[in-house]
């Protein structure tokens, strides 16, 4: 695959806080227009990775290239113009909670288009049917479920229509059935063949359903990679246990 | 007013304010804290450094600016009103006490109009709207930063040191003077509304004794001084605020902090305006 192919690259990143190296040389690459799992235990240095992608930290060392353009040097300026082809769908949904639901996701619509205000509130209505929730335009976010408040963010973070998607822990706080509707919802959006998904995850049922694609952090490094199917296979006994965990659940329930 | 009389409801005022800010600050002494303060000092003025350059480069986020006045200044005026009315009738009151005994009763709207528009008036309204306006931006950005929503803006691709630091940095400068004006007035009103229930004294007749003596400077540099203090309310809480960690302890002590370190810095940094209005304009200033 050409680099011009890949939509994120990952190379050598190092990050640490406070003397401790939380991501130590990490090096991936994810293709456009595929699904891409980051899973790991807390602590391992998922989201961080995600903040790193967005420019939301710099590293301190190693390349950070989002299509084709390396971020870790950019100013503020620049930052903002590879900003405008991502989103970013927050653990916690990130809703402005002064905003309405619509207000919302109008926000990137009114401060990055020309768009007309009635053009904005079909845009908004379009977006927030895709998620299920054209009903609740008006509510505010505190006024709405944890499943809801992610739907409105992923609404957001898809204004503008973005060619990456980075998700920070779509499952977390949310039950099975909510689950598996945000994933069906990242499904659909990787199947449109138009946007690269990036999800970060330690929910290992999730990542099977969404992932092309795994990787496995472990103390901030790699310790597997592959589709689903490889890392089934690996001898790594961390990654083992780590893929054997959903089915272990399934079989705890049963039993 | 007598100059005593003056000084004397004055310090009790600032003795008030002072007793309650240290207390807000003074905790026990540990080893490092004087490296703490200076290194907190610094990161504060790095951060008006980054405010001021950023203000004069795009984008200049005008309707964010707006909106922020709007919530500032207009918000403020309620109680900017009502506590420049009370300020008034009890300056009026004092003023009356001291200038009886010396039969100079006529001199009471002038003493009253010099009080309030040269000191009174600016200094109570920075300290008003450092409690109304700076506790406020110092909580909304702190529960923004440990709810994400000012990463949430950055993923935006909207610069959130200029969306949100700096439209209230100079929604703060601009509506600082205009609250002082409005505070300078009510108080006049409420100097009025105590003397005429006394005196019996006409509205025109209040107003040719209140401003005989000032000129427009003497309203002009006092007022704009306070664009100074709109300067540091805006700047230490939004700091305080953006800088917050440390969930909901974290954004209640950001609130208090942008308070009392806001309400401190303003009446040092008044005292040093005075001593150079007095220096550079000794011929015009009160």
């Amino acid at each position: 695959m050409s680099a011009s192919e890949q939509a994120i690259r990952f190379e050598q990143v190092t990050k640490s806080f406070d003397g401790r190296r939380v991501i130590d040389g990490v090096s991936f690459d994810v293709p456009a227009r595929t699904a891409c799992c980051i899973m790991g235990r807390s602590g391992s240095g998922k989201s961080v990775t995600l903040k790193l992608l967005m420019g939301l930290l710099k590293p301190d060392e190693g390349k950070i290239c989002v299509n084709d353009v390396g971020i870790e040097t950019l100013d503020s300026a620049g930052m903002v113009q590879v900003r405008k082809t991502m989103g970013f769908l927050f653990q916690y949904s990130a809703l402005f909670d002064s905003l309405s639901v619509a207000d919302n996701v109008a926000f990137p619509l009114r401060r990055h288009t020309r768009m007309s205000e009635t053009e904005i509130a079909a845009s908004v209505r379009e977006r927030l049917a895709e998620v299920g929730l054209e009903s609740e335009l008006d509510k505010m976010p505190l006024d709405l479920s944890g499943g809801m408040r992610k739907r409105v963010g992923l609404a957001r973070a898809l204004a503008l229509k973005p060619s990456i998607l980075l998700v920070d822990e779509p499952s977390s706080g949310l039950d099975p059935i909510t689950t598996r509707e945000i994933d069906k919802l990242l499904i659909d959006l990787k199947s449109s063949n138009k946007t690269t998904v990036v999800v970060v995850t330690h929910n290992v049922e999730s990542a099977r359903r969404i992932g092309d694609a795994l990787i496995v952090l472990h103390e901030g490094r790699i310790i597997a990679q592959g589709t689903p199917r490889e890392l089934d296979e690996s001898k790594n006994d961390v990654v083992k246990q780590f893929m054997s965990s959903d089915l272990e659940v399934d079989h705890d329930i049963q039993g | 007013m007598h100059p005593g009389a003056l000084l004397h409801s004055t310090s009790a005022i600032l003795k008030g304010i002072l007793a309650a800010t240290m207390d807000g600050i003074l905790q026990p002494a540990s080893p490092g804290l004087m490296r703490a303060v200076l290194s907190e000092i610094g990161l504060l003025s790095a951060f008006a450094v980054r405010a001021v350059r950023a203000a004069f480069q795009r984008p200049f986020e005008l309707s964010e600016t707006v909106r922020q006045i709007y919530l500032a200044g207009w918000r403020s005026l309620p109680l900017v009103m009502t506590s420049g009315l009370a300020i008034g009738v009890v300056l009026s009151m004092h003023t009356r006490a001291t200038m009886e005994r010396f039969g100079a009763e006529a001199l009471i709207p002038a003493a009253l109009a010099i009080a309030m528009i040269s000191e009174t008036g600016p200094l109570m309204t920075g300290l008003l709207v450092s409690g109304r306006v700076g506790a406020g931006i110092g909580a909304e950005l702190g529960g923004m930063r440990v709810t994400e929503q000012i990463d949430a803006l950055e993923s935006l691709a909207v610069d959130s040191f200029h969306y949100l630091a700096v439209t209230r940095i100079i929604a703060c400068m601009i509506a600082l003077p205009i609250l002082t004006t409005v505070m300078n007035f009510s108080g006049l009103t409420g100097g009025f509304i105590a003397e005429t229930a006394i005196s019996n004294v006409s509205l025109q007749l209040y107003l040719h004794q209140a401003f005989a003596g000032i000129g427009f400077m003497d309203y002009a540099l006092p007022t704009l001084k306070t664009v100074v203090f709109g300067f540091i309310i805006g700047t230490v809480s939004s700091y305080l605020g953006y800088t917050t960690t440390g969930g909901s302890e974290g954004i209640g002590r950001a609130s208090t902090r942008s308070v009392v370190f806001s309400s401190m810095l303003l009446i040092v940094i008044n005292v040093l305006l005075v001593r150079i209005i007095l220096l550079v304009f000794s011929a015009d200033a009160l």
